[in-house]
Protein backbone atom coordinates (compact mmCIF):
# COMPACT_ATOMS: atom_id res chain seq x y z
CA UNK A 1 0.00 0.00 0.00
CA UNK A 2 1.26 3.42 -0.85
CA UNK A 3 2.11 5.67 2.06
CA UNK A 4 -0.48 8.24 3.08
CA UNK A 5 0.65 11.80 3.71
CA UNK A 6 -1.46 14.72 4.94
CA UNK A 7 -0.71 18.27 3.81
CA UNK A 8 -1.99 21.12 5.94
CA UNK A 9 -3.29 23.82 3.59
CA UNK A 10 -3.03 27.51 4.45
CA UNK A 11 -5.40 29.83 2.64
CA UNK A 12 -6.73 33.35 2.73
CA UNK A 13 -9.70 35.08 1.06
CA UNK A 14 -10.66 31.93 -0.83
CA UNK A 15 -7.20 31.31 -2.31
CA UNK A 16 -4.76 28.58 -1.27
CA UNK A 17 -1.25 29.68 -0.27
CA UNK A 18 1.66 28.94 -2.66
CA UNK A 19 2.81 26.29 -0.17
CA UNK A 20 -0.26 24.15 -1.00
CA UNK A 21 1.37 22.86 -4.21
CA UNK A 22 4.88 22.90 -2.76
CA UNK A 23 3.79 20.36 -0.14
CA UNK A 24 2.79 17.91 -2.91
CA UNK A 25 6.33 18.08 -4.28
CA UNK A 26 7.74 17.65 -0.77
CA UNK A 27 5.51 14.62 -0.07
CA UNK A 28 6.57 12.99 -3.35
CA UNK A 29 10.22 13.58 -2.45
CA UNK A 30 9.59 11.56 0.74
CA UNK A 31 7.46 8.82 -0.89
CA UNK A 32 7.42 8.92 -4.72
CA UNK A 33 4.06 7.07 -4.71
CA UNK A 34 2.55 9.00 -1.79
CA UNK A 35 -1.24 9.19 -1.47
CA UNK A 36 -1.58 12.81 -0.51
CA UNK A 37 -4.59 14.24 1.26
CA UNK A 38 -5.12 17.98 1.62
CA UNK A 39 -6.34 18.93 5.09
CA UNK A 40 -8.33 22.16 4.89
CA UNK A 41 -10.09 24.02 7.68
CA UNK A 42 -12.18 27.17 7.41
CA UNK A 43 -15.71 28.40 6.96
CA UNK A 44 -18.23 29.10 4.24
CA UNK A 45 -17.80 30.01 0.57
CA UNK A 46 -14.10 30.88 0.87
CA UNK A 47 -13.40 27.36 2.14
CA UNK A 48 -15.43 25.77 -0.68
CA UNK A 49 -13.52 27.78 -3.29
CA UNK A 50 -10.16 26.67 -1.84
CA UNK A 51 -11.22 23.01 -1.65
CA UNK A 52 -12.50 22.96 -5.24
CA UNK A 53 -9.23 24.50 -6.49
CA UNK A 54 -7.17 22.01 -4.49
CA UNK A 55 -9.03 19.02 -5.93
CA UNK A 56 -7.35 19.81 -9.25
CA UNK A 57 -3.97 18.91 -7.71
CA UNK A 58 -4.81 16.68 -4.73
CA UNK A 59 -6.46 13.26 -5.16
CA UNK A 60 -8.35 13.81 -1.92
CA UNK A 61 -9.31 16.99 -0.06
CA UNK A 62 -10.64 16.78 3.50
CA UNK A 63 -12.86 19.78 4.23
CA UNK A 64 -13.63 20.91 7.79
CA UNK A 65 -16.23 23.69 7.72
CA UNK A 66 -17.09 25.45 10.96
CA UNK A 67 -17.50 29.12 12.02
CA UNK A 68 -14.99 28.46 14.84
CA UNK A 69 -12.38 27.65 12.15
CA UNK A 70 -12.89 30.88 10.17
CA UNK A 71 -9.59 32.22 11.51
CA UNK A 72 -6.75 29.67 11.74
CA UNK A 73 -6.04 29.50 15.48
CA UNK A 74 -3.35 26.83 15.86
CA UNK A 75 -4.57 25.96 19.36
CA UNK A 76 -7.97 25.00 17.94
CA UNK A 77 -6.68 23.32 14.79
CA UNK A 78 -4.19 21.18 16.74
CA UNK A 79 -7.09 19.72 18.69
CA UNK A 80 -8.99 18.96 15.49
CA UNK A 81 -5.98 17.27 13.86
CA UNK A 82 -5.38 15.08 16.91
CA UNK A 83 -9.03 14.02 16.90
CA UNK A 84 -9.35 13.07 13.23
CA UNK A 85 -5.92 11.99 11.92
CA UNK A 86 -5.28 8.25 11.70
CA UNK A 87 -2.59 6.83 14.02
CA UNK A 88 0.98 7.10 12.73
CA UNK A 89 0.00 9.84 10.25
CA UNK A 90 2.71 11.74 8.39
CA UNK A 91 1.69 15.41 8.30
CA UNK A 92 3.39 18.17 6.31
CA UNK A 93 2.96 21.79 7.42
CA UNK A 94 4.46 24.98 5.94
CA UNK A 95 7.20 26.34 8.22
CA UNK A 96 5.86 29.83 8.76
CA UNK A 97 4.39 31.61 11.77
CA UNK A 98 1.36 29.29 11.68
CA UNK A 99 3.43 26.12 11.33
CA UNK A 100 5.73 27.26 14.14
CA UNK A 101 2.63 27.73 16.29
CA UNK A 102 0.95 24.42 15.41
CA UNK A 103 3.50 21.71 14.81
CA UNK A 104 5.80 21.20 17.83
CA UNK A 105 2.81 20.68 20.13
CA UNK A 106 1.01 18.60 17.50
CA UNK A 107 3.90 16.11 17.45
CA UNK A 108 3.63 15.71 21.23
CA UNK A 109 -0.12 15.17 21.13
CA UNK A 110 0.22 12.64 18.27
CA UNK A 111 3.23 11.04 19.96
CA UNK A 112 5.15 11.28 16.70
CA UNK A 113 8.47 12.87 15.79
CA UNK A 114 8.78 16.52 14.76
CA UNK A 115 11.24 17.75 12.17
CA UNK A 116 11.34 21.52 11.82
CA UNK A 117 12.11 23.74 8.84
CA UNK A 118 13.13 21.00 6.40
CA UNK A 119 14.66 21.94 3.03
CA UNK A 120 15.13 18.51 1.39
CA UNK A 121 14.65 14.77 1.83
CA UNK A 122 17.08 12.05 0.76
CA UNK A 123 15.13 8.81 1.10
CA UNK A 124 15.15 6.28 3.92
CA UNK A 125 17.66 4.39 6.02
CA UNK A 126 15.43 1.71 7.54
CA UNK A 127 12.61 3.48 9.38
CA UNK A 128 14.58 6.69 9.37
CA UNK A 129 13.79 9.46 6.91
CA UNK A 130 16.96 11.32 5.92
CA UNK A 131 16.24 15.03 6.07
CA UNK A 132 18.27 18.13 5.26
CA UNK A 133 17.99 21.15 7.54
CA UNK A 134 20.04 24.26 8.11
CA UNK A 135 21.55 25.58 11.31
CA UNK A 136 23.37 28.73 12.44
CA UNK A 137 21.31 31.11 10.29
CA UNK A 138 21.93 29.01 7.18
CA UNK A 139 25.74 29.01 7.49
CA UNK A 140 25.85 25.20 7.63
CA UNK A 141 23.48 22.37 6.71
CA UNK A 142 22.90 19.06 8.48
CA UNK A 143 21.56 15.63 7.68
CA UNK A 144 19.02 14.50 10.23
CA UNK A 145 17.65 10.98 10.66
CA UNK A 146 14.06 10.95 11.89
CA UNK A 147 12.32 7.72 12.87
CA UNK A 148 8.90 8.30 11.29
CA UNK A 149 7.63 4.73 11.76
CA UNK A 150 5.15 5.92 14.41
CA UNK A 151 4.16 9.03 12.46
CA UNK A 152 5.70 12.45 11.94
CA UNK A 153 4.95 16.13 11.82
CA UNK A 154 7.30 17.70 9.27
CA UNK A 155 7.53 21.44 8.77
CA UNK A 156 8.59 22.33 5.22
CA UNK A 157 10.33 25.61 4.41
CA UNK A 158 8.19 27.69 2.05
CA UNK A 159 9.60 28.40 -1.41
CA UNK A 160 12.05 25.48 -1.50
CA UNK A 161 10.10 22.72 -3.24
CA UNK A 162 9.01 23.61 -6.77
CA UNK A 163 5.32 23.11 -7.47
CA UNK A 164 4.48 20.86 -10.41
CA UNK A 165 1.39 22.43 -11.97
CA UNK A 166 1.37 20.12 -14.97
CA UNK A 167 -0.22 17.17 -13.17
CA UNK A 168 -3.94 16.93 -12.68
CA UNK A 169 -5.30 14.75 -9.89
CA UNK A 170 -9.04 15.10 -10.61
CA UNK A 171 -9.53 14.64 -6.90
CA UNK A 172 -12.59 14.69 -4.72
CA UNK A 173 -13.59 16.93 -1.84
CA UNK A 174 -14.68 14.95 1.21
CA UNK A 175 -16.76 16.97 3.66
CA UNK A 176 -15.55 15.90 7.10
CA UNK A 177 -17.33 18.67 8.98
CA UNK A 178 -19.52 16.22 10.89
CA UNK A 179 -16.38 14.76 12.53
CA UNK A 180 -15.50 18.12 14.12
CA UNK A 181 -15.74 17.77 17.88
CA UNK A 182 -15.48 20.41 20.54
CA UNK A 183 -13.32 23.34 19.38
CA UNK A 184 -12.75 25.51 22.44
CA UNK A 185 -9.25 26.68 23.31
CA UNK A 186 -7.60 28.65 26.10
CA UNK A 187 -6.25 31.10 23.52
CA UNK A 188 -8.75 33.30 21.75
CA UNK A 189 -8.04 35.20 18.51
CA UNK A 190 -9.01 38.87 18.76
CA UNK A 191 -7.90 40.75 15.64
CA UNK A 192 -5.16 41.42 13.12
CA UNK A 193 -3.36 44.74 13.52
CA UNK A 194 -2.03 45.78 10.12
CA UNK A 195 1.53 47.09 9.75
CA UNK A 196 1.88 50.85 9.83
CA UNK A 197 2.82 52.50 6.54
CA UNK A 198 6.20 54.27 6.55
CA UNK A 199 7.39 57.43 4.87
CA UNK A 200 8.69 55.42 1.89
CA UNK A 201 7.19 52.44 0.09
CA UNK A 202 10.13 50.09 -0.49
CA UNK A 203 7.89 47.68 -2.42
CA UNK A 204 7.76 50.16 -5.33
CA UNK A 205 11.49 50.95 -5.59
CA UNK A 206 13.80 49.67 -8.35
CA UNK A 207 17.00 50.14 -6.37
CA UNK A 208 17.27 49.16 -2.72
CA UNK A 209 20.34 49.71 -0.57
CA UNK A 210 19.66 47.35 2.28
CA UNK A 211 21.54 47.28 5.57
CA UNK A 212 21.90 44.53 8.17
CA UNK A 213 23.72 43.84 11.38
CA UNK A 214 27.07 44.64 9.71
CA UNK A 215 26.24 48.35 9.91
CA UNK A 216 27.10 47.99 13.62
CA UNK A 217 25.87 51.36 14.83
CA UNK A 218 22.90 53.63 14.25
CA UNK A 219 25.18 56.49 13.23
CA UNK A 220 26.53 54.36 10.37
CA UNK A 221 23.11 54.18 8.66
CA UNK A 222 24.19 57.46 7.07
CA UNK A 223 26.77 55.51 5.05
CA UNK A 224 23.96 53.54 3.39
CA UNK A 225 21.87 56.69 3.03
CA UNK A 226 24.67 58.39 1.09
CA UNK A 227 25.08 55.40 -1.22
CA UNK A 228 21.32 55.27 -1.79
CA UNK A 229 21.31 58.95 -2.74
CA UNK A 230 24.26 58.46 -5.10
CA UNK A 231 22.59 55.58 -6.97
CA UNK A 232 19.05 57.00 -6.85
CA UNK A 233 17.62 54.29 -4.56
CA UNK A 234 16.26 54.11 -1.06
CA UNK A 235 17.45 52.44 2.14
CA UNK A 236 15.81 49.24 3.34
CA UNK A 237 17.01 46.81 5.99
CA UNK A 238 16.93 43.39 7.61
CA UNK A 239 15.25 42.49 10.88
CA UNK A 240 18.01 43.28 13.43
CA UNK A 241 17.98 46.93 12.33
CA UNK A 242 14.26 47.20 13.10
CA UNK A 243 14.69 45.29 16.37
CA UNK A 244 17.31 47.87 17.36
CA UNK A 245 14.83 50.63 16.36
CA UNK A 246 17.37 52.20 14.00
CA UNK A 247 14.93 52.19 11.07
CA UNK A 248 11.16 51.88 10.96
CA UNK A 249 9.39 48.56 10.38
CA UNK A 250 8.09 49.68 6.97
CA UNK A 251 11.68 49.50 5.66
CA UNK A 252 12.20 45.86 6.66
CA UNK A 253 12.59 43.28 3.86
CA UNK A 254 11.58 39.73 4.77
CA UNK A 255 8.71 37.40 5.54
CA UNK A 256 7.91 39.35 8.68
CA UNK A 257 8.34 42.66 6.85
CA UNK A 258 7.84 43.76 3.24
CA UNK A 259 8.01 41.70 0.07
CA UNK A 260 10.01 43.73 -2.46
CA UNK A 261 10.68 43.34 -6.20
CA UNK A 262 13.56 45.69 -7.05
CA UNK A 263 15.74 45.44 -10.15
CA UNK A 264 18.88 45.82 -8.05
CA UNK A 265 19.30 44.83 -4.41
CA UNK A 266 22.44 45.79 -2.53
CA UNK A 267 22.74 43.75 0.67
CA UNK A 268 25.20 45.48 2.98
CA UNK A 269 26.19 43.51 6.08
CA UNK A 270 23.19 41.20 5.69
CA UNK A 271 23.85 37.51 6.35
CA UNK A 272 20.89 36.35 4.24
CA UNK A 273 18.60 34.27 6.44
CA UNK A 274 15.77 32.51 4.62
CA UNK A 275 13.28 34.77 6.37
CA UNK A 276 15.06 37.78 4.84
CA UNK A 277 15.40 36.24 1.37
CA UNK A 278 11.73 35.21 1.52
CA UNK A 279 10.85 38.89 1.13
CA UNK A 280 12.94 39.30 -2.01
CA UNK A 281 11.06 38.48 -5.23
CA UNK A 282 11.33 39.10 -8.97
CA UNK A 283 14.90 37.80 -9.38
CA UNK A 284 16.79 41.08 -8.79
CA UNK A 285 20.50 41.60 -9.43
CA UNK A 286 21.90 41.08 -5.94
CA UNK A 287 25.13 42.65 -4.72
CA UNK A 288 26.36 41.37 -1.35
CA UNK A 289 28.91 43.16 0.80
CA UNK A 290 29.83 41.17 3.91
CA UNK A 291 33.03 40.61 5.83
CA UNK A 292 32.04 37.00 6.56
CA UNK A 293 32.80 34.92 3.45
CA UNK A 294 30.56 32.14 4.89
CA UNK A 295 27.48 34.36 4.96
CA UNK A 296 24.64 32.58 3.09
CA UNK A 297 23.90 35.77 1.16
CA UNK A 298 26.92 34.98 -1.08
CA UNK A 299 25.15 31.79 -2.24
CA UNK A 300 22.26 33.73 -3.74
CA UNK A 301 23.99 36.98 -4.73
CA UNK A 302 25.16 37.67 -8.28
CA UNK A 303 28.17 39.68 -7.17
CA UNK A 304 29.96 39.61 -3.85
CA UNK A 305 32.46 41.81 -2.05
CA UNK A 306 34.12 40.19 0.97
CA UNK A 307 34.92 43.29 2.97
CA UNK A 308 33.67 45.28 5.94
CA UNK A 309 30.92 47.47 4.54
CA UNK A 310 32.09 50.34 6.75
CA UNK A 311 35.37 50.38 4.81
CA UNK A 312 34.07 49.56 1.35
CA UNK A 313 30.81 51.47 0.97
CA UNK A 314 32.23 55.00 1.48
CA UNK A 315 34.79 54.27 -1.26
CA UNK A 316 32.03 53.06 -3.59
CA UNK A 317 29.85 56.09 -2.88
CA UNK A 318 32.71 58.48 -3.52
CA UNK A 319 33.58 56.81 -6.84
CA UNK A 320 29.94 57.00 -7.96
CA UNK A 321 29.73 60.68 -7.02
CA UNK A 322 33.01 61.37 -8.90
CA UNK A 323 31.62 59.74 -12.02
CA UNK A 324 28.52 61.89 -12.12
CA UNK B 1 3.66 36.49 38.68
CA UNK B 2 6.15 33.63 38.81
CA UNK B 3 7.98 33.47 35.48
CA UNK B 4 10.40 30.83 34.24
CA UNK B 5 12.61 31.75 31.28
CA UNK B 6 14.43 28.97 29.41
CA UNK B 7 17.74 30.09 27.91
CA UNK B 8 20.49 28.47 25.84
CA UNK B 9 24.18 29.16 25.40
CA UNK B 10 24.96 29.30 21.68
CA UNK B 11 27.77 30.34 19.32
CA UNK B 12 27.09 33.94 18.38
CA UNK B 13 26.51 33.84 14.60
CA UNK B 14 27.02 37.60 14.36
CA UNK B 15 30.53 37.20 15.75
CA UNK B 16 31.62 33.90 14.20
CA UNK B 17 32.22 32.26 10.87
CA UNK B 18 30.73 28.83 11.41
CA UNK B 19 32.85 26.12 9.80
CA UNK B 20 32.34 22.40 9.60
CA UNK B 21 34.97 20.31 11.41
CA UNK B 22 37.18 18.08 9.28
CA UNK B 23 35.29 14.93 10.40
CA UNK B 24 32.00 16.58 9.43
CA UNK B 25 30.37 15.52 12.71
CA UNK B 26 30.40 18.94 14.35
CA UNK B 27 31.24 22.57 13.71
CA UNK B 28 34.68 23.90 14.65
CA UNK B 29 34.10 24.90 18.26
CA UNK B 30 37.61 26.14 19.15
CA UNK B 31 37.78 29.94 19.23
CA UNK B 32 34.02 30.38 18.92
CA UNK B 33 32.47 33.29 20.77
CA UNK B 34 29.49 32.04 22.81
CA UNK B 35 26.68 34.10 24.23
CA UNK B 36 23.10 33.77 25.39
CA UNK B 37 20.77 33.03 22.46
CA UNK B 38 19.55 36.43 21.23
CA UNK B 39 15.82 35.53 21.37
CA UNK B 40 16.22 34.28 24.94
CA UNK B 41 17.77 37.57 26.01
CA UNK B 42 14.63 39.40 24.85
CA UNK B 43 12.53 36.84 26.77
CA UNK B 44 14.47 37.55 29.97
CA UNK B 45 14.07 41.31 29.55
CA UNK B 46 10.33 40.86 28.99
CA UNK B 47 10.00 38.72 32.12
CA UNK B 48 11.84 41.30 34.21
CA UNK B 49 9.61 44.10 32.90
CA UNK B 50 6.45 42.11 33.70
CA UNK B 51 7.63 41.43 37.25
CA UNK B 52 8.60 45.10 37.65
CA UNK B 53 5.00 45.98 36.77
CA UNK B 54 2.94 43.35 38.54
CA UNK B 55 5.30 41.80 41.09
CA UNK B 56 6.58 38.24 41.37
CA UNK B 57 9.91 36.66 40.50
CA UNK B 58 11.90 35.63 37.43
CA UNK B 59 13.74 32.31 37.37
CA UNK B 60 16.26 31.50 34.66
CA UNK B 61 16.90 27.91 33.64
CA UNK B 62 19.48 26.64 31.19
CA UNK B 63 20.12 23.11 30.02
CA UNK B 64 23.78 22.62 29.18
CA UNK B 65 27.23 21.99 30.57
CA UNK B 66 28.86 23.94 33.40
CA UNK B 67 29.82 26.72 30.97
CA UNK B 68 26.14 27.66 30.79
CA UNK B 69 26.41 28.95 34.34
CA UNK B 70 28.04 32.09 32.93
CA UNK B 71 25.01 33.03 30.82
CA UNK B 72 22.62 32.30 33.70
CA UNK B 73 24.66 34.72 35.81
CA UNK B 74 24.62 37.29 33.03
CA UNK B 75 20.82 37.16 32.81
CA UNK B 76 20.56 37.33 36.60
CA UNK B 77 22.66 40.49 36.44
CA UNK B 78 19.90 41.96 34.25
CA UNK B 79 17.55 41.53 37.19
CA UNK B 80 16.33 37.92 37.25
CA UNK B 81 15.87 36.59 40.78
CA UNK B 82 16.88 32.93 40.56
CA UNK B 83 18.96 30.67 38.36
CA UNK B 84 18.95 26.93 37.77
CA UNK B 85 21.51 24.97 35.75
CA UNK B 86 20.22 21.67 34.43
CA UNK B 87 23.16 19.46 33.60
CA UNK B 88 23.78 15.75 33.30
CA UNK B 89 25.81 13.60 30.90
CA UNK B 90 22.60 11.65 30.29
CA UNK B 91 21.02 14.78 28.76
CA UNK B 92 23.63 15.20 26.03
CA UNK B 93 22.41 14.89 22.43
CA UNK B 94 18.76 14.97 23.43
CA UNK B 95 16.36 15.74 20.57
CA UNK B 96 13.72 18.46 20.87
CA UNK B 97 11.32 16.18 22.63
CA UNK B 98 14.04 15.14 25.08
CA UNK B 99 14.89 18.77 25.90
CA UNK B 100 11.20 19.63 26.36
CA UNK B 101 10.66 16.66 28.69
CA UNK B 102 13.65 17.68 30.83
CA UNK B 103 12.30 21.24 31.07
CA UNK B 104 8.86 19.85 31.93
CA UNK B 105 10.41 18.20 35.00
CA UNK B 106 11.94 21.56 35.96
CA UNK B 107 8.59 23.33 35.56
CA UNK B 108 6.87 20.76 37.75
CA UNK B 109 9.33 21.39 40.59
CA UNK B 110 8.17 25.02 40.72
CA UNK B 111 4.90 26.89 40.60
CA UNK B 112 5.08 29.05 37.50
CA UNK B 113 2.33 31.18 35.97
CA UNK B 114 4.23 31.95 32.80
CA UNK B 115 7.01 30.17 30.93
CA UNK B 116 9.01 31.98 28.25
CA UNK B 117 11.44 30.66 25.65
CA UNK B 118 13.11 32.34 22.69
CA UNK B 119 11.28 31.83 19.38
CA UNK B 120 14.30 29.87 18.13
CA UNK B 121 17.98 29.25 18.80
CA UNK B 122 21.08 28.15 16.88
CA UNK B 123 19.47 25.09 15.28
CA UNK B 124 16.55 27.17 13.98
CA UNK B 125 13.96 24.55 14.95
CA UNK B 126 11.82 26.74 17.22
CA UNK B 127 10.28 23.67 18.80
CA UNK B 128 10.90 23.61 22.56
CA UNK B 129 8.19 26.04 23.70
CA UNK B 130 5.40 24.38 21.72
CA UNK B 131 6.45 20.90 22.85
CA UNK B 132 6.70 21.97 26.48
CA UNK B 133 3.23 23.56 26.41
CA UNK B 134 1.72 20.39 24.91
CA UNK B 135 3.43 18.22 27.52
CA UNK B 136 2.14 20.48 30.31
CA UNK B 137 -1.27 20.68 28.64
CA UNK B 138 -1.29 24.49 28.79
CA UNK B 139 -1.92 26.98 25.96
CA UNK B 140 0.92 28.18 23.74
CA UNK B 141 1.66 31.09 21.46
CA UNK B 142 4.75 31.47 19.26
CA UNK B 143 6.66 34.50 17.92
CA UNK B 144 5.15 36.81 20.53
CA UNK B 145 6.06 40.49 20.16
CA UNK B 146 3.84 42.17 22.78
CA UNK B 147 2.59 41.05 26.20
CA UNK B 148 0.02 42.90 28.29
CA UNK B 149 -1.06 41.47 31.65
CA UNK B 150 -4.85 41.75 31.79
CA UNK B 151 -5.35 40.11 35.20
CA UNK B 152 -4.17 37.15 37.28
CA UNK B 153 -5.64 34.70 34.81
CA UNK B 154 -5.12 36.24 31.37
CA UNK B 155 -2.67 37.95 29.07
CA UNK B 156 -3.26 39.89 25.88
CA UNK B 157 -0.48 39.02 23.46
CA UNK B 158 0.57 39.96 19.94
CA UNK B 159 2.12 37.44 17.56
CA UNK B 160 4.30 38.64 14.72
CA UNK B 161 2.83 37.13 11.56
CA UNK B 162 3.69 37.48 7.88
CA UNK B 163 3.83 40.87 6.17
CA UNK B 164 4.66 42.85 9.31
CA UNK B 165 1.14 42.32 10.68
CA UNK B 166 0.35 41.43 14.25
CA UNK B 167 -2.15 38.83 15.45
CA UNK B 168 -3.75 39.76 18.77
CA UNK B 169 -4.93 37.03 21.16
CA UNK B 170 -6.12 36.54 24.70
CA UNK B 171 -4.42 33.61 26.39
CA UNK B 172 -5.13 31.97 29.73
CA UNK B 173 -2.46 31.51 32.40
CA UNK B 174 -0.53 29.37 33.00
CA UNK B 175 0.86 29.28 29.48
CA UNK B 176 4.05 29.04 27.44
CA UNK B 177 5.09 31.82 25.04
CA UNK B 178 7.99 31.89 22.58
CA UNK B 179 9.41 35.39 22.29
CA UNK B 180 10.38 37.19 19.08
CA UNK B 181 13.28 39.64 18.92
CA UNK B 182 12.33 43.32 18.99
CA UNK B 183 9.64 42.88 21.68
CA UNK B 184 11.65 45.23 23.93
CA UNK B 185 15.10 46.75 24.25
CA UNK B 186 17.16 44.42 26.46
CA UNK B 187 19.09 46.32 29.11
CA UNK B 188 22.85 46.56 29.04
CA UNK B 189 24.73 44.47 31.56
CA UNK B 190 27.91 46.05 32.87
CA UNK B 191 30.83 44.48 34.71
CA UNK B 192 29.44 45.88 37.96
CA UNK B 193 26.13 44.11 37.44
CA UNK B 194 27.87 40.80 36.81
CA UNK B 195 30.04 41.29 39.91
CA UNK B 196 26.95 41.74 42.07
CA UNK B 197 25.70 38.26 41.22
CA UNK B 198 29.13 36.62 41.06
CA UNK B 199 28.66 34.74 44.32
CA UNK B 200 24.95 33.93 44.02
CA UNK B 201 24.35 30.21 44.35
CA UNK B 202 23.08 28.56 41.16
CA UNK B 203 21.85 25.04 41.92
CA UNK B 204 22.70 22.27 39.45
CA UNK B 205 19.99 19.67 38.80
CA UNK B 206 20.62 16.32 37.12
CA UNK B 207 18.42 13.43 35.98
CA UNK B 208 18.12 11.95 39.50
CA UNK B 209 17.19 15.34 41.05
CA UNK B 210 14.47 15.78 38.45
CA UNK B 211 13.19 12.20 38.57
CA UNK B 212 13.97 11.70 34.88
CA UNK B 213 14.58 8.26 33.41
CA UNK B 214 17.90 8.67 31.63
CA UNK B 215 16.95 6.15 28.94
CA UNK B 216 14.13 8.39 27.69
CA UNK B 217 16.36 11.41 27.07
CA UNK B 218 19.80 12.07 25.62
CA UNK B 219 21.04 10.16 22.61
CA UNK B 220 19.33 6.89 23.64
CA UNK B 221 15.89 8.56 23.76
CA UNK B 222 16.26 10.59 20.58
CA UNK B 223 14.15 9.67 17.57
CA UNK B 224 15.45 12.67 15.63
CA UNK B 225 19.23 12.64 15.28
CA UNK B 226 21.63 14.97 13.53
CA UNK B 227 24.27 12.83 11.83
CA UNK B 228 26.56 15.37 10.20
CA UNK B 229 27.22 18.96 9.18
CA UNK B 230 28.06 20.11 5.69
CA UNK B 231 28.28 23.34 3.74
CA UNK B 232 25.26 23.93 1.51
CA UNK B 233 25.64 24.84 -2.13
CA UNK B 234 22.37 26.53 -2.92
CA UNK B 235 23.26 28.03 -6.25
CA UNK B 236 26.27 28.91 -8.32
CA UNK B 237 27.21 31.49 -5.76
CA UNK B 238 28.26 35.08 -6.20
CA UNK B 239 31.08 36.21 -8.45
CA UNK B 240 33.47 37.56 -5.82
CA UNK B 241 35.15 40.79 -6.90
CA UNK B 242 38.83 40.91 -5.98
CA UNK B 243 41.30 43.76 -5.64
CA UNK B 244 41.74 46.92 -3.61
CA UNK B 245 38.57 48.66 -2.44
CA UNK B 246 39.04 51.24 -5.20
CA UNK B 247 39.42 48.56 -7.89
CA UNK B 248 36.45 46.59 -6.60
CA UNK B 249 34.33 49.75 -6.45
CA UNK B 250 35.13 50.52 -10.11
CA UNK B 251 34.26 47.00 -11.24
CA UNK B 252 31.05 47.12 -9.24
CA UNK B 253 30.05 50.50 -10.69
CA UNK B 254 30.34 49.06 -14.23
CA UNK B 255 28.12 46.13 -13.26
CA UNK B 256 25.58 48.35 -11.51
CA UNK B 257 25.35 50.64 -14.53
CA UNK B 258 24.69 47.64 -16.78
CA UNK B 259 21.92 46.37 -14.47
CA UNK B 260 20.19 49.70 -13.88
CA UNK B 261 21.60 50.00 -10.37
CA UNK B 262 22.69 53.61 -10.83
CA UNK B 263 20.17 56.17 -11.94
Amino acid sequence: MAAQVFAYIEHKDGVADDTALELISAAQKIYPDALITAFVTGAGADLDAVCNDLAVSYPEVWKFDNEALAYPNAEVIRKLLVAVLPPDAVVLVPHDTFGMDLSPGLSIKLDSVFVSDTVDFEGFEGDNLKVIRQEFSGQVSTHVLADISAGAVINVRPGVFQPDESKSAAGQVVDKSSEIGELSAARRFLEIVEAEAGDVDITKEDILVSVGRGIEDQDNIEIAQELAEAVGGVVSCSRPIVDAKWLEKARQVGTSGQTVKPKVYMALGISGSFQHLGGLKGNPFIVAVNKNPKAPIFQVADVGVVEDLLDFVPVLTEKIQEGK
Amino acid sequence: MEILVCIKRVPDTAENEIEVSSAGTDIERDDLVYSVNEWDNYAVEEAIQIVDNVGGAVTIVSLGDEESEEIIRREMAMGADNGILVSDDAFERSDGKGVASILKAVVEKGNYDLILTGAQADDGAGQIGGMLAAMLDVPYASVVNTIEVLNDAQLKIGREIEGGNQEMNEIALPCVLSIQTGINEPRYVGIRGIRKVASVDIPVLGAADLGIDAAGVGESGARVKRIDYFVPQLGEGAEILEGSNEEVAEKLIDLLKAKGGIK
